[in-house]
Order: C-alpha cells, then sequence, then structure tokens
C-alpha cells in the first residue's frame, strides 16, 4: 500500500534536504526552524506511533513468539516445540473446516453482497422524494451491534421460529430446516446473515463513489440518447471501479476474520464440530477458552499470514492501479 | 474489464430515463422491508409474552404487554452497561480523532524524509486483522495489569482505529489551500495555530466522520471486552445482550426486549450522523 503521491505534498516547496536551494533567510534561523519543524512532527506524531506500535505491532510480533511453544499460559512459555502447533492445526479437520468455511465466507459475501450493493445503490441513487428514508432504512442492519444481529437471527431461525412458521403459512413448509443445527446448512444460514448485516456497508461506501460521478457527465449521455440504463453502465459503473475495488478489500479483510456474528448465532456444539467455525472463533475457543495458548497463537499467525497473503494478492492484481489514489482520495 | 463484471448481476431492465417512479418505489419499500423487518419483529416482539411468542412466533402482541420493556429498564445492570459503553466509546473516540488528526495533519502539511514511510507503515494497519492480534493482546494486557479496566478496551481500539482514520483524515486535511496556510503565516501563526485555528474547523466533515466511525464501532465491540472484561461491572452492552439471553434462555420476550433496547443507541446515533458518514466517505472513496 505504499504511496508516492506528490499532488498529496501541499508543503511540497519546502525542502527537506540542508543543502538545498540558496538560503534567503540567515543560516542560523533557517536551521532553528527546520529543528523547529521536526520537534512538531515528532511532537505530533509520536502518541499515534506509540500507541499503533505498543497495541498493534507488538502483539502480533508476541504471536509469533508464544505461537512456537506449548504453552498453558502460567509462567513464561518453556516447552519450546517449533513449528508443532503449526502442523497440529493443520491436521486438525475442525481447522481445516474453519478454512473451507472461512473461503465460503470470502467469496460468498463478495459474490452476493456486490452485486445487490450495486443494484440497491444505483437505485438509492436516483432522485426522488423520500431517498433519504430508504437511505437510511437500508443502512440500519449494518450499525446494529453484531452481537444484536447475531441474537436477533438466532431467535427468528430457531426450530419452530417465525421463518419455519412464515415458510408454512406461504405453503413452502418442505422448505423449513434446522437452519442453526444442520450441520451442511448452518454455514449457508451464517451467509445469508453476514450478508443482511453487511450489505449495508458496501452500499454505503458505493453511494459516496457514486456522489463524486460527475453529473455533467451523466447529463450529456442523457442527451446523446442514452437511456437510464445505458447510463449506468457505460459512464457510470466504470468510474466507480476503484469504490468498487475498495469495497473488495475491506470485505474479503472482514470475512477472513469474521467472528462475532458467528459466535453469538451458532450453537457451540455445532461449531466445535467444525459446522460453523472460522478461523477465528476456533482460535478463541481453543487459545483463550480452551486456555492453549501456544496453540491459539499459532492459529492466529495463520489466520494473519492468510489474510496478508490475501490482501497482498489483492493489491498485486487488482489494487494495485488505484489503491493509492481511491484510499487517500487523488488519483491521476 | 469492469463493465463485463458488473453487468450481469443488475437488474436486466432496459428502461428509459424518466425510469417508473412507482417501479422505484415499490423496489425501495422492498429493500427496506428486507432491511428492517427482522429489528421491527425484535421491537414488536418485546411487546408480546414468551406464550404468546411460542404460540404464534409471526404473530402481533395481543395485548400490548409493557413489561418486558419495564423489566430490562428496571435493571441496574442495564443502565451499569450502557455507562460502561458510553465512557468506552467516548473515550475510544476522543483519543482516535485527537491522535489521528494530529498524526494525520503531519503526514498532509509537512514535508519531510520518511513522510510516505510514515505514511506507509500507517496504512499497513489495515491488513492487521485486529482479530488475530486478540489473543497475544489479552497476554499483554494481562502483564500489564490492564485487564478489568476501560483502558484494556480504550488503548487497543484507539490502537485499531488509527489507520482508517488516518486515511480518511489525510486527503481531506491535503485539500485546504496552501494560500490559506500562508495567510495564517503572516498573521503571526505558526504551524500549530495554523492547525488549531484553521484546519480544525475546516475539517470538521471528515473529524466528525472518523469520530463517528470509532464511535460505532467500539459501541458495538464484542470480542475485545468479552476477553479482556471479565468483571461483570465492567461489562458493556454487547456483554449484557449475550449474557441476558443465555442467562434467560426462556424468557424470549425478555431477550427481544433487552435487545431492541441494546440496539436504541446505535440507531438513533446513525439516524443523525448518517449524512456526515457518507459526506466523510466521499473524500476517502475519490475516483
Amino acid at each position: 500500500m505504499t504511496s508516492t503521491n506528490p499532488t498529496l505534498s501541499p508543503a511540497g516547496g519546502a525542502s527537506v534536504p540542508p543543502a538545498g536551494p540558496p538560503a534567503t533567510r540567515r543560516p542560523s534561523s533557517r536551521a532553528a526552524e527546520t529543528r523547529r519543524k521536526w520537534y512538531e512532527i515528532i511532537g505530533l506524531t509520536t502518541p499515534a506511533v506509540a500507541v499503533y506500535v505498543m497495541f498493534v505491532l507488538v502483539p502480533m510480533g508476541f504471536a509469533v513468539y508464544y505461537s512456537l511453544f506449548r504453552w498453558r499460559g502460567v509462567g513464561p512459555p518453556t516447552e519450546f516445540v517449533g513449528f508443532n502447533n503449526y502442523i497440529l492445526a493443520f491436521q486438525d479437520p475442525i481447522f481445516l473446516d474453519a478454512l473451507r468455511n472461512n473461503a465460503i465466507i470470502v467469496f460468498g459475501s463478495l459474490l452476493l453482497q456486490g452485486p445487490i450493493a450495486l443494484a440497491v445503490a444505483l437505485l438509492l441513487n436516483r432522485r426522488f422524494r423520500g431517498r433519504t428514508v430508504f437511505r437510511l432504512l437500508v443502512f440500519v442492519p449494518y450499525v446494529l451491534a453484531e452481537v444484536t444481529v447475531g441474537i436477533m437471527w438466532k431467535l427468528i431461525l430457531t426450530g419452530g421460529g417465525t421463518i419455519d412458521v412464515l415458510l408454512r403459512q406461504i405453503g413452502l413448509g418442505s422448505l423449513v430446516q434446522a437452519w442453526l443445527a444442520d450441520l451442511d446448512i448452518v454455514i449457508w444460514t451464517l451467509l445469508v446473515v453476514l450478508t443482511w448485516k453487511y450489505v449495508g456497508f458496501a452500499i454505503i461506501l458505493l453511494l459516496a463513489g457514486l456522489s463524486n460521478v460527475p453529473p455533467e457527465l451523466t447529463e450529456a449521455a442523457a442527451i446523446d440518447g442514452a437511456s437510464w440504463w445505458q447510463t449506468q453502465r457505460h459512464v457510470t459503473l466504470p468510474l466507480l471501479g476503484p469504490t468498487i475495488r475498495i469495497w473488495m478489500f475491506l470485505s474479503m479483510i472482514g470475512s477472513l476474520q469474521v467472528f462475532d456474528v458467528i459466535w453469538v448465532t451458532s450453537v457451540p456444539a455445532v461449531r466445535s464440530l467444525g459446522a460453523s467455525a472460522t478461523m477465528a472463533t476456533y482460535m478463541v475457543d481453543n487459545g483463550f477458552f480452551a486456555r492453549l495458548w501456544g496453540y491459539g497463537n499459532a492459529v492466529a499467525v495463520i489466520l494473519f499470514v492468510i489474510s496478508f497473503i490475501a490482501a497482498l494478492l489483492f493489491q498485486r492484481f487488482l489494487l494495485r492501479r488505484d489503491i493509492a489514489g481511491a484510499v487517500t482520495g487523488r488519483r491521476n | 474489464m469492469v463493465e463485463n463484471a458488473l453487468t450481469s448481476p443488475s437488474s436486466p431492465h432496459r428502461r428509459p430515463f424518466s425510469w417508473g417512479s412507482p417501479l422505484t418505489y415499490g423496489l425501495a419499500l422492498a429493500i427496506a422491508a428486507v432491511s428492517i423487518a427482522p429489528v421491527v419483529y425484535v421491537i414488536v416482539g418485546g411487546f408480546r409474552t414468551t406464550p404468546q411468542i411460542i404460540a404464534d412466533p409471526a404473530g402481533l402482541p395481543d395485548p400490548w404487554v409493557w413489561d418486558n420493556y419495564a423489566r430490562v429498564l428496571t435493571r441496574v445492570d442495564f443502565w451499569q452497561q450502557a455507562l460502561n459503553s458510553a465512557v468506552i466509546a467516548l473515550g475510544t473516540t476522543l483519543a482516535v480523532v485527537l491522535l489521528g488528526v494530529c498524526a494525520a495533519f503531519v503526514l498532509a502539511r509537512y514535508s519531510f524524509r520518511g513522510r510516505e514511510t510514515l505514511y506507509t507503515f500507517f496504512t499497513l494497519g489495515l491488513l492487521f486483522p485486529a482479530g488475530a492480534a486478540i489473543l497475544p493482546l489479552y497476554l499483554m494486557l494481562r502483564d500489564l495489569n490492564l485487564i478489568n479496566s476501560y483502558y484494556a478496551v480504550i488503548l487497543p481500539q484507539v490502537a485499531f482505529s488509527l489507520p482508517l482514520t488516518i486515511v480518511i483524515l489525510r486527503p481531506f486535511l491535503a485539500a485546504v489551500p496552501r494560500e490559506l496556510e500562508d495567510a495564517a503565516a503572516i498573521d503571526g501563526a505558526g504551524r500549530l495555530g495554523f492547525l488549531w485555528r484553521v484546519m480544525l474547523p475546516l475539517s470538521r466533515p471528515a473529524l466528525v466522520t472518523v469520530g463517528v466511525l470509532a464511535f460505532v464501532a467500539s459501541w458495538n465491540a464484542f470480542l475485545l471486552p468479552l476477553l479482556v472484561l471479565g468483571d461483570a461491572d465492567l461489562h458493556t452492552l454487547p456483554l449484557g445482550v449475550q449474557n441476558f439471553s443465555s442467562q434467560y434462555t426462556s424468557d424470549t420476550a425478555g431477550i427481544l426486549a433487552f435487545t431492541s433496547l441494546a440496539m436504541l443507541p446505535a440507531l438513533l446515533f446513525f439516524t443523525f450522523a448518517e449524512k456526515q458518514i457518507v459526506g466523510g466517505l466521499q473524500g476517502a472513496v475519490k475516483g
């Protein structure tokens, strides 16, 4: 995610190298000025850097260290086992199930949420009365706490619950399933719940992206006789490219570490059989609750490495052209 | 490439520009219904009794019962949890905005060797899954004796919110015209005076955006509080909802009422801030 972005340096004229252009002021005041600038830079950035290093980078470093031990979390880790924890993880069928479930959630989220969000965003970008209200309603699931969403859907999907009754009432009683207890079905149920919860985020991003499309372009297309649909397809959608790719990136990273909704919604017994486990729930189940700290940290490192590789590949193949611009707000 | 990927999923209607308004409304209504039906179900369900719900899970309250909500609202732990959530969310928000704006200001308005490296260093944080660091984070907070304190939640939340905050704020701060900085300098303001008197007021929309995002994320957070707040007196609302629902499994109506009340603040908050969020994100996703 490097960005060498010359347009972003409004203060670009202020020279950094001391051997720069001829000094317009006396050298001593110049040096004092430079020193003062550095004080400001260090003073303003140090708190952020310190908190960030301390609570993001250092823990990741410790995860790598702890993962090399068999350790119950009491006293310092002493029983060095090398990569044994990693080997154990990849030999555990439950962990492999968790990996598969994460893959289902990553690709399922992209394939379901992307098209839905695009359609909804294009619709809600049209001018009509009450549009603001509809926008608010669509964002509601995204604002709710994951725990709330989990418990809500757990109550709705419970055996003989609302969904089942509704299905029977409309004559689709044959579709009734053990939504959260059937080992083959539960992950797909959870995928639908996750889609319901997070599609609003994609819609927010796309609406923000849409509002950056200059109206002159769509007006010009309309004057040229393009239909609404042709305008969207040939003018609006191509301009949304960067926004869509940013969303895909964030969605992918989020899907890899999904925890809350799964944890709350799925039955622990079903989760422990692997049917609804994800890497994150597996990590917390084993590392925190079963007190297998070394093993849990190895899972954490695997989760991190997978996220990192996915991010790098994504950046390499899809995001390369616009990450610097789209994320920082300047492009071309 | 983008076009090919995106045409198939969207609706196949080839309508003229004057696309029928009834159709727009119909679709919008359907979408809104799917979004809020479960939420309405939970809120309305709180007005029923558990026997009613068991007898007819999809029915309406008959008669409307206020008892469930009254029971939750008279619980001391509910208010304690709301207070804990508020303290943690406000603390997180203030710290994120303060630290974030200082760092973003430097990254946007100072030119110095290593600036882009520093920026990349922060943006890398977007790749670090917060979940992956949770176990060592817990161990570290335990060693620092911070477990069971507000700080155990606030500090990591600040750290993990900083990358996105800086990514959103930097272009906003960079977009303020250079002339304003020069004018401030002529008026005798140093760079810090410029930050305080000119930048902060001008970038208020972006500050509100990052503030709202940090607040909502903190208000909804579950995993971190779950692990580091063992003490029930410190539990936040999401933990309270989870506790209540597993403690009173047979009290469906009570769970519905508790869940409704817990989600109310976030809903209200977001209703007021929605415009700000979309507005602030526009800077971040500019194509």
